[in-house]
């Protein structure tokens, strides 16, 4: 049996490449007018000169590749900075922690928040009026769904932000930052300057793909630009949805054409991006050489510790605004909290949770286990091989991440109606399982690898089978990294919108899926609700994560933290 | 799964191409499932009910308000004590995505074991799907045995949606009308402009304070039409199909209208509100100072949640507002087709119907007719509490009948043409 590992890297495998090989697939026929299963259309090209004959087309796409650029330049300035004045700190420990909620908030939810804060009548507003402003009423500011994306951008920083510095962290251990700082510091420069000098080129070649991915996830997402992202026009990966659910057939291949359109402004998103390593890189080069030491950087430092601040504490103000909202009776403006409070509004919502949140913990825990298992079999199955992933092994485990989700999932959606297997909860759960399982792999891969292997080599010498000593000391003892994998798995699960939308079609529904279809009509009482659960469950994840290696280990000190 | 890859010949196409057509269908079909779809007869209602026990109807309705959600919710649990049907509702935030699943499950050859059993719908969704022949056949409705108590006398709408003949394909299941509410905290009663020519002169003394959600949103797009009958000039150009008319010229003035009002508009005119809960919000806020709802009883309902101040009121134009029916239909292919109908005739109920005109509950107008009811139900309706921001019926002013559903297509087109704007 302990032969069948060989089964761990093949499923995923299949089940990476497979989902986006397929889906590309069932989206680029459509696109030139093929259609599997669907008649009509006929092969050509006119599907792309309707596409290019939409009002404000351009706009579109303008705003995707900017404000996708945008905020993976700004997020990962911000975590450079911030790694470069503060690591091997208590602030960047601390800041560790304060991040580490943040991580495995859905996007959705950060939107919402960021959302709350900056209306016009948000949080901030109120904070402020009337004795400020002296305004009574909100001001007609264009802030939320502003034309240039400005919020948009904000709320994807703010949450790119932890992601990235997560990888960093990740990455930090394999650069000798601290000989390079006293190195560094001997010779004259400053903190900063000697970090990006010395330690950072080593960093950022370990975490370029994760900011691969934080530059495809911004090009082309769906439910930050739903909710506040511009209106006139939206976004390309907007319209693309709202194409896609035209009763209007021919509509369909429209939006397959944009969808390969998205994959063609993501792809030079990528490339600008590349042109821009390039430029950073010799700007750096240039000024080594040149021997600019910043020595005096706190402003870099103050700049880059309140910018972090700023990201962190603009989600939490705002889910605790969303907090106050779901218990609010009636709340005028400028009112700083509501006239009264009542539980009116979650005995309303709360049935109508019930059916969503089984969905959530379903597919969440349901995916979550089936990828931890995947991924220890890939892993077993590199041990007793000796063989590891290559690069092109690292590359596909990103492709779900790097491949913009509309594009390759509305080929999925195409193919699953055309099978009957639209909505059904295995179809959901597949979905979901692709983009579970790079994150799973991921967050098991260097603990993994940095186990002590002379316990299995002892368990050998005393005459154990390799399945025994997994099971009864290598997956024990990696209890805790295997629950950090599976509370993450499982909040990537529940933040999941777009998959959820496209292949639930409307009938399977999450917590987030419906936040975000609330966050239309405004009703700000209602997605409080929500929004508290799309917070909830990640933590609870985490909670356990945390808890019961605490309670097992307790008797152990040696697999105590 | 059978994996089916059909080649065509080009035929006599001008256009050359190596393949014409390549068609690649894949069904997972269960094989030799090609009996014939089985529709059962309402007017064996017996037969339809026992039918019924035990089906699972998928009920598509726009989602986005609370009160509607859980009166659906209502309907469901009665439902499941009295006839054993598990009502799912799915909630849409457009109708046309409920029609275009049909459409998509017609094209897939997906003629039975439809995913969508029951549509809430009116307008150009209801006139699309009758058009294409994804309805189930005609003449059901009407052999429901609630149908005796809907007032076709004097609702006229209630057989005639936006100019399309029902024909018996669709449930009449409420009654909407255009009506605008204000905060009287904060505008004079005197102030309220009763034409939307005096509404545009208003909007410029007060910029910034009114807007309406963007089309295709149901609410925006027939705020459209109202400015439309009102602009147009002779109205009996509207109720025939956009294409016989020309439309340049009809809605030139429109956009006119809608030129000036943008520029004195809510964020003028650069962001809308995304539907009528939204704008329900702003006025809440103060950011607007005039909104409008197609139920007259919205901002009773909204007063009762908190959502809105109790100072909130209702007024309508003097010449007239907007006025329609909304129903509920079943697709050709439903999956539930007995439960879907047994749903409908308790929708149709005068039970169902009263609650649902409760501005406590939801507000929406009933269908039927108070004379045809017998006496206790009667008095029931009219004891209900219609709520202080709620018009008498007999003070909703005079109904403006829907154009053709061609022509709010084709303002929806021209709307997305002007206004989604690039910079």
């Amino acid at each position: 049996m302990f032969r069948l590992t060989y089964l761990g890297p093949a499923l995923a495998v299949l089940l990476l490449a497979g989902p986006v090989g397929f889906g590309l697939a069932g989206t680029v026929l459509p696109a030139f007018g093929i259609s599997p299963g669907f008649g009509g259309g006929s092969f050509g090209l006119h599907y792309f000169r309707e596409l290019f004959a939409q009002p404000a087309l351009f706009c579109s796409i303008t705003l995707s590749l900017t404000s996708g650029l945008a905020s993976a330049v700004l997020s990962l300035l911000i975590v450079m900075l911030f790694t470069a004045a503060f690591a091997g700190t208590a602030t960047f420990r601390r800041m560790q922690h304060l991040l580490g909620p943040l991580l495995s908030l859905p996007h959705a939810a950060a939107a919402l928040a960021i959302a709350f804060l900056v209306a016009p009548s948000g949080m901030i507003m109120r904070l402020i009026s009337p004795e400020l402003t002296g305004w009574e009423r909100p001001p007609d500011l264009l802030i939320v769904h502003d034309p240039l994306a400005l919020s948009m951008i904000g709320a994807l920083v703010a949450k790119e932000v932890p992601f990235l510095l997560l990888m960093t962290l990740a990455a930090l251990p394999q650069a000798p930052v601290e000989r390079v700082r006293q190195l560094t510091g001997a010779l004259g420069y400053g903190r900063v300057a000697g970090f990006i000098h010395g330690a950072w080129p080593g960093i950022y070649r370990q975490i370029r793909l994760p900011v691969f991915a934080v530059i495809a996830f911004a090009s082309s997402n769906v439910e930050v630009a739903l909710i506040l992202g511009p209106t006139q026009p939206q976004t390309l990966a907007a319209r693309l949805v709202t194409w896609m659910s035209d009763p209007d057939l021919s509509q369909r291949y429209l939006a397959s054409a944009g969808a390969l359109l998205q994959l063609g402004v993501t792809g030079l998103a990528f490339a600008i991006w590349l042109g821009l390593e390039r430029l950073c890189a010799a700007l750096r080069n240039k000024a080594a050489c040149g021997g600019l030491r910043m020595r005096r950087d706190r402003a870099v430092q103050v700049v880059s510790l309140t910018a972090m601040i700023l990201a962190a504490g603009a989600i939490f103000a705002g889910l605790a605004a969303l907090a106050v909202w779901s218990f609010a009776g009636l709340w005028q403006f400028p009112d700083f909290l509501p006239g009264s409070f009542t539980l009116r509004n979650w005995m309303k919502a709360l049935p109508r949770v019930v059916e969503p949140l089984g969905t959530t913990l379903t597919i969440g825990v349901a995916s979550a286990f089936i990828a931890a298992i995947l991924s220890v079999l890939c892993f077993v199955h590199e041990d007793r091989t000796g063989k590891r992933a290559g690069r092109g092994g690292q590359a596909l485990i990103y492709l779900p991440l790097i491949v913009p989700q509309v594009t390759f999932i509305f080929g999925l959606q195409f193919l699953l109606v055309a099978s009957g297997w639209l909505a059904t909860l295995p179809a959901l759960l597949f979905a979901h399982l692709v983009f579970v399982m790079p994150y799973a792999y991921l967050c098991l891969k260097d603990p993994w690898r940095s186990f002590d292997r002379r316990y299995e080599q002892v368990a050998a010498g005393l005459g154990k089978s390799p399945m025994t000593t997994l099971f009864r000391i290598r997956l024990p003892m990696m209890l805790r990294p295997l629950l950090v994998l599976f509370a993450i798995g499982f909040s990537v699960s529940v933040g999941l919108y777009l998959p959820t939308v496209l292949i639930g079609a409307g009938r399977l529904t999450t917590i987030t899926s419906e936040a975000v279809a609330l966050a239309s009509g405004g009703n700000r009482r209602i997605i409080g609700v929500y929004a508290f659960f799309q917070m909830l469950l990640p933590v609870a994840g985490f909670a356990i994560a945390t808890l019961v290696p605490a309670l097992i280990f307790r008797r152990f000190r040696g697999m105590q933290v | 799964m059978a994996l089916a890859l059909v080649l065509n010949q080009p035929r006599n196409d001008p256009e050359v191409y190596v393949l014409k057509k390549l068609t690649i269908a894949l069904s997972l079909s269960i094989a030799g499932s090609f009996a014939h779809a089985h529709s059962p007869d309402p007017a064996k209602w017996e037969s339809v009910e026992a039918e019924a026990r035990g089906q699972t109807v998928y009920f598509n309705a726009w989602g986005g308000a609370e009160n509607i959600n859980s009166y659906l919710e209502w309907v469901g649990e009665e439902l499941r004590d009295c006839c054993d049907i598990k009502l799912v509702h799915v909630k849409l935030d457009d109708t046309a995505n409920a029609v275009a699943k049909v459409v998509a499950e017609r094209a897939a050859g997906r003629d039975e074991g439809g995913s969508v059993d029951l549509i809430w719908i009116n307008g150009e969704n209801f006139a699309s799907m009758k058009e294409r022949g994804l309805l189930l056949e005609k003449g059901w409705a009407e052999k429901l045995p609630n149908w005796a108590y809907v007032d076709v006398e004097n609702k006229p709408t209630v057989l005639n949606d936006f100019t399309t003949p029902v024909e018996g394909q669709a449930a009449p299941w409420g009654m909407a009308k255009l009506v605008f509410f204000h905060d009287s905290a904060r505008i004079q009663e005197n102030a309220l402009p009763s034409s939307a020519e005096e509404l545009l002169e208003w909007a410029q003394a007060n910029p910034g304070r009114f807007s309406y959600p963007s089309p295709p949103d149901f609410i925006g797009s027939s705020f459209l039409k109202q400015v439309l009958i009102e602009t147009v000039g002779d109205a009996a150009v509207l109720q025939q199909p956009a294409d016989e008319a020309d439309f340049e010229t009809v809605s030139a003035p429109l956009f006119d209208y809608l030129d000036q009002l943008h520029r004195v508009a809510w964020r003028e005119g650069r962001a809308f509100p995304q539907n009528y809960p939204a704008m329900k919000q702003l006025l809440a806020d103060g950011e607007l100072e005039i909104i409008f709802a197609f139920n007259p009883s919205e901002a009773s309902n909204a007063i009762a949640n908190f959502e809105l101040p109790d100072t909130v009121r209702s007024f309508t134009f003097e010449e007239g507002t907007l006025g329609n029916t909304h129903f509920v239909a079943i697709p050709y292919n439903a999956s539930a087709k007995a439960g879907a109908l047994v749903t409908a005739n308790f929708l149709m109920s005068p039970e169902a119907q009263l609650r649902k005109q409760d501005p406590e509950v939801w507000g929406d107008p009933t269908v039927l007719g108070m004379d045809k009811l017998p006496e206790p139900l009667q008095t029931g309706f009219g004891a209900l509490d219609l709520g202080i921001a709620t018009l008498a019926p007999e003070e909703l002013g005079p109904v403006l009948e829907e154009p053709h559903p061609s022509w709010m297509e084709r303002v929806e087109e021209a709307w997305k043409r002007r206004y989604t704007v690039g910079n």
